[in-house]
């Protein structure tokens, strides 16, 4: 336990905590719906990776009709309240957008597209697809995810007997453990999960396979598999003083914030998080607004090549957040609990693998930090042994290898979609992945009768 | 110096923007206000019969989120006591001997009562009066308004019986519930009106509510049409306007009415002869104030253009309204997509394919798909520059040589004269000669 940030008032917390984007009113709605152009064959649309037919669904609201809104939305993407609040929009289809090349704002489609997914939900989830006759056939999911979740979805529909395996007593995966809650409250990830199970599906949860159940009984069980496990611990650095008290992986951590017991949740007064994605700036603006003092990011390159994306880095700006660019941790220390962090300087040199430059150390320019608190967001390390428990499953840099259409695995009789597939990207990809995988299974499963 | 200054049918104003006889106008208290703030004129709300109005009243047309694109009301003539009208009418003019004050007047079909009532108006000092033959419900179902105006025989008569004791102007307002406006203009010309009032309200029902099924305006449940007016009706006005501008029986002087807001819409009326123009349904939304900009627009667009009087561009426009036949069937243009300018919404290319002729292409070029216009087919109707988000984006390109000239007219007089019956293989031999392909 570190918990020695000042604790907040019940109000504060939850001013700290409130939605970034709040929900449209049904005039503020209607007037933006109204303000798109209803493109055709729209740029947003494409951008979009699962491809959601973004006009048509604006245009929907803007005639009021918002059951069918929430159809169109659906029908690509099952995930579609998360993916509205939390997908980097102004990356993806917000920043495709004409508008932006008229010279104008771009159409708010997440928040018009919460507004409908909203309604749908609030109107208590009318059937809007008929699913085909059962055919009798089983298919066993591993991870209830976004992937999880759409491929469940979309099989279910298709006539599939569904049931998905979760190792966690909630499920959602990270929707519902790893989004901050200034943007997805587990609430809502529950939704989805409740949308899901309408159509059929099946969820086990508290699983852990290879515990519990084998790998053999569910592969023996189901007619085919899908793995949508996400990923694993947080990443590390391998150096000295790693295991003392007070340093966490950003996962661990930002479960923690997501129960929304905000006085309970173990931060220390003085934060530093390690790494600059998108996770980092979550968790350390969500230790900044739990009460720590002084949160700092340290990054070993620079601003220009951190992975967070301007959204982010503007919110971490706006919490305060110190960055330490050219900076790489080399010893942490302290008594039993993290005290110092010792930090070198570093420089930009040439080009690696990756095509960012590499960074590298400057002599004697080593310095320290003191904290209370570490938390690790270098990425997470892949699932290796779970994986590996899977027969004929070929793996590439800890990434299962699938059919890029089918999203079939060296094992024909396994699937897998999301994180454990691409090492790691948006709710929006997994739900994709899940949704492709699912008429994947369906074929190899036609082909074989 | 520009001058807004006008004379409408011997009524002077110092600016051409008149309240229209309508609920803004009704009350010594409203007139004097929009005095205060800068209106010209105002034609006052009609007096005569007695009457009583219900509520509710009006009923709106919202449009993508705009209110009030157009409204409708079932309001009636004052329902005030005509002496408290009379009144107020001397007052408002005592105060403000400079605007135009035009009453509205609409009694009985009866030769004495108008008598009557045209003298009373005389005597509060007005400028003018307008004749309401337009108001389209309620009082046409006692024989008056519309049930004049819509009777060129009694539009005639009844003006007769004005002018022939009325000592001030006399405007004559039209209804467009008619197949054939000029026929009550000449009427109104033939009974020695000064000048025309156009146009009054367009029967209307403005919608149902889904959820109730009630229309509105809604008395206790029960409706009934309106007269509709506001930014929907202007191009229904322009064009009753210019038939009444463009006849040269007629040659009268034009108060201008029917959905203008803003100063470009009045300078619009008087490109197409009006000399002054009333304004309602932009004053009940946003108040009297519009009169700021109304004047100053109107002002600065005179400035930039170089123009002193009002009556420099009075029917500017009118010249240009001619029949179908004779257009030129040799012009040629076509539609040219600068891709500079492109945002990739490809509304265009659905416009042109489905409601059009098929002659945009779209081109899958990298990330967007890029639009593009086969010249050859482009039929020049320029759907696609209209449907065009991007301002220049889209433009009409003329490709004929600008000389030679061939219009229906023309051509059917050539087929006489050839002895060529007008048929498809007749049509075809000429299109062929210039070059120019049906697909």
């Amino acid at each position: 336990m570190i918990n020695s940030a000042p604790k907040l008032s019940d109000k504060k917390y939850e001013e700290n905590f409130k939605e970034l984007k709040p929900a449209f009113s049904k005039n503020s709605a209607v007037a933006e719906a109204n303000r798109c152009l209803y493109c055709y064959d729209s740029p947003c649309k494409t951008a979009c990776p699962t491809h959601i037919d973004i006009s048509v669904f604006i245009k929907k609201i803007a005639t009021g009709n918002l059951k069918g809104s929430a159809k169109t939305i659906l029908e690509s993407n099952w995930i579609a309240l998360t993916c509205a609040k939390a997908c980097p929009v102004e990356e993806l289809c917000e920043g495709a957008c004409v508008y932006n090349d008229k010279g104008e704002k771009p159409i708010e489609i997440g928040r018009l597209q919460r507004y409908a997914i909203d309604n749908y939900f609030s109107s208590g989830m009318p059937e809007l697809f008929k699913a085909k006759e059962k055919n009798g056939m089983s298919i066993g999911i591993i991870g209830s995810g976004p992937a999880g979740l759409a491929c469940g979805a979309e099989l279910a529909l298709l006539g599939y007997d569904v049931q998905i395996y979760e190792a966690s007593e909630v499920p959602g995966g990270l929707s519902t453990w790893g989004i901050a809650p200034y943007k997805v409250r587990q609430e809502d990830s529950l939704k989805e999960v409740e949308l899901i199970k309408s159509l059929g599906v099946k969820i086990k949860t508290g699983i852990r396979i290879g515990e519990s159940i084998s790998i053999e009984d569910i592969l023996n069980k189901h007619d085919a598999i899908f793995v949508g496990i996400g990923l694993g611990e947080s990443s590390k650095l391998n150096i000295l003083g790693e295991n003392l008290g007070g340093i966490v992986g950003a996962l661990f951590f930002i479960e923690n914030v997501k129960k929304e017991k905000w006085n309970s949740v173990d931060v220390g007064k003085k934060v530093a998080v390690i790494g600059a994605g998108n996770t980092a700036i979550d968790a350390a603006t969500e230790a900044k607004r739990l009460g720590a003092e002084k949160v700092s990011i340290i990054y070993r390159r620079s601003e220009e090549e951190m992975p967070a994306n301007d959204f982010e880095f503007r919110l971490a700006k706006h919490d305060g957040i110190n960055f330490h660019f050219l900076t790489s941790p080399i010893e942490f220390s302290g008594n039993h609990k993290v005290e110092k962090i010792k930090c070198i300087k570093m420089q930009l040199g040439e080009k690696d693998k990756s095509g960012r430059r590499k960074p590298e150390p400057i002599e004697n320019s080593e310095f320290s930090i003191d904290t209370d608190m570490v938390i690790f967001a270098l990425g997470q390390q892949s699932n290796k042994d779970f994986l590996n428990s899977i027969p004929e499953l070929k793996i590439s840099n800890g990434r299962v290898v699938v059919n890029e259409k089918t999203y079939q695995t060296n094992n024909p009789k396994v699937f897998a979609g999301g994180d454990c597939i691409n090492g790691g990207k948006e709710t929006v990809n997994a739900a994709y992945d899940g949704k492709q995988a699912a008429h994947g299974i369906d074929e190899y499963l036609n082909n074989k009768k | 110096m520009v001058d807004l200054s006008i004379n409408c049918g011997g009524i002077k104003s110092p600016n051409p923007f008149w309240l229209a006889s309508a609920p803004p106008s009704n009350s010594a208290y409203q007139n004097c206000k929009a005095f205060e703030q800068g209106w010209g004129g105002t034609v006052w709300k009609t007096i005569g019969e007695p009457v009583m109005n219900v509520c509710n009243r009006y009923g709106s047309i919202d449009y993508n989120g705009e209110k009030i694109i157009g409204l409708n009301n079932i309001e009636l003539i004052s329902d005030r006591p005509i002496e408290v009208n009379l009144k107020e009418i001397a007052e408002t003019k005592k105060l403000w001997p400079d605007r135009a004050v035009v009453v509205s007047l609409m009694v009985e079909s009866k030769r004495e009562a108008w008598h009557d009532i045209v003298k009373r108006t005389i005597d509060t000092g007005a400028d003018g009066i307008e004749l309401n033959y337009g108001c389209p419900h309620g009082m046409s179902e006692r024989g008056m308004g519309a049930a004049v105006g819509q009777v060129p025989e009694y539009c005639q008569m009844i003006t007769e019986w004005v002018t022939e004791v009325s000592t001030i102007p006399v405007l004559v307002k039209l209804t467009p519930n008619v197949t054939n406006i000029r026929y009550p203009a000449r009427a109104a010309k033939a009974a020695k009106a000064s000048g025309l009032s156009l146009i009054n309200t367009i029967n209307s029902i403005m919608g149902i509510d889904l959820d109730t099924m009630k229309i509105q305006p809604s008395v206790g449940g029960l409706s009934s049409h309106g007269g509709f007016a506001g930014p929907a009706v202007k191009p229904i006005a322009l064009h009753l306007l210019s038939q009444v501008t463009s006849d040269p029986e007629i040659n009268l002087s034009i108060s201008g009415i029917g959905g203008i807001s803003t100063w470009r819409d009045a300078l619009e009326f008087i490109l197409l002869g009006a000399d002054s123009v009333q304004i309602c349904t932009a004053v009940m939304h946003y108040g009297f104030r519009i009169i700021d900009d109304l004047i100053e627009g109107m002002t600065n667009w005179m400035e930039e253009k170089g123009y002193t009087s009002l009556n420099e561009i009075k029917g500017k426009a009118i010249p240009q309204i001619t029949d179908f036949g004779n257009f030129n069937l040799l012009h040629k243009t076509v539609a040219r997509i600068d891709q500079s300018k492109c945002i990739h919404c490809n509304l265009c290319y659905v416009a042109c394919d489905d409601g059009a002729h098929q002659c945009i292409d779209l081109i899958p070029v990298n990330e967007h798909n890029k639009t593009q216009v086969r010249e050859e087919d482009c039929v020049g109707c320029r759907l696609c520059a209209i449907v065009c988000p991007v301002e220049g984006c889209i433009s009409m390109v003329r490709l004929d040589n600008e000389t030679t000239t061939k219009t229906w007219n023309e051509l059917m007089e050539d087929f006489k004269r050839e002895n060529k019956p007008l048929s498809w293989k007749n049509l075809a031999e000429f299109q062929k000669e210039h070059g120019i392909v049906i697909h």
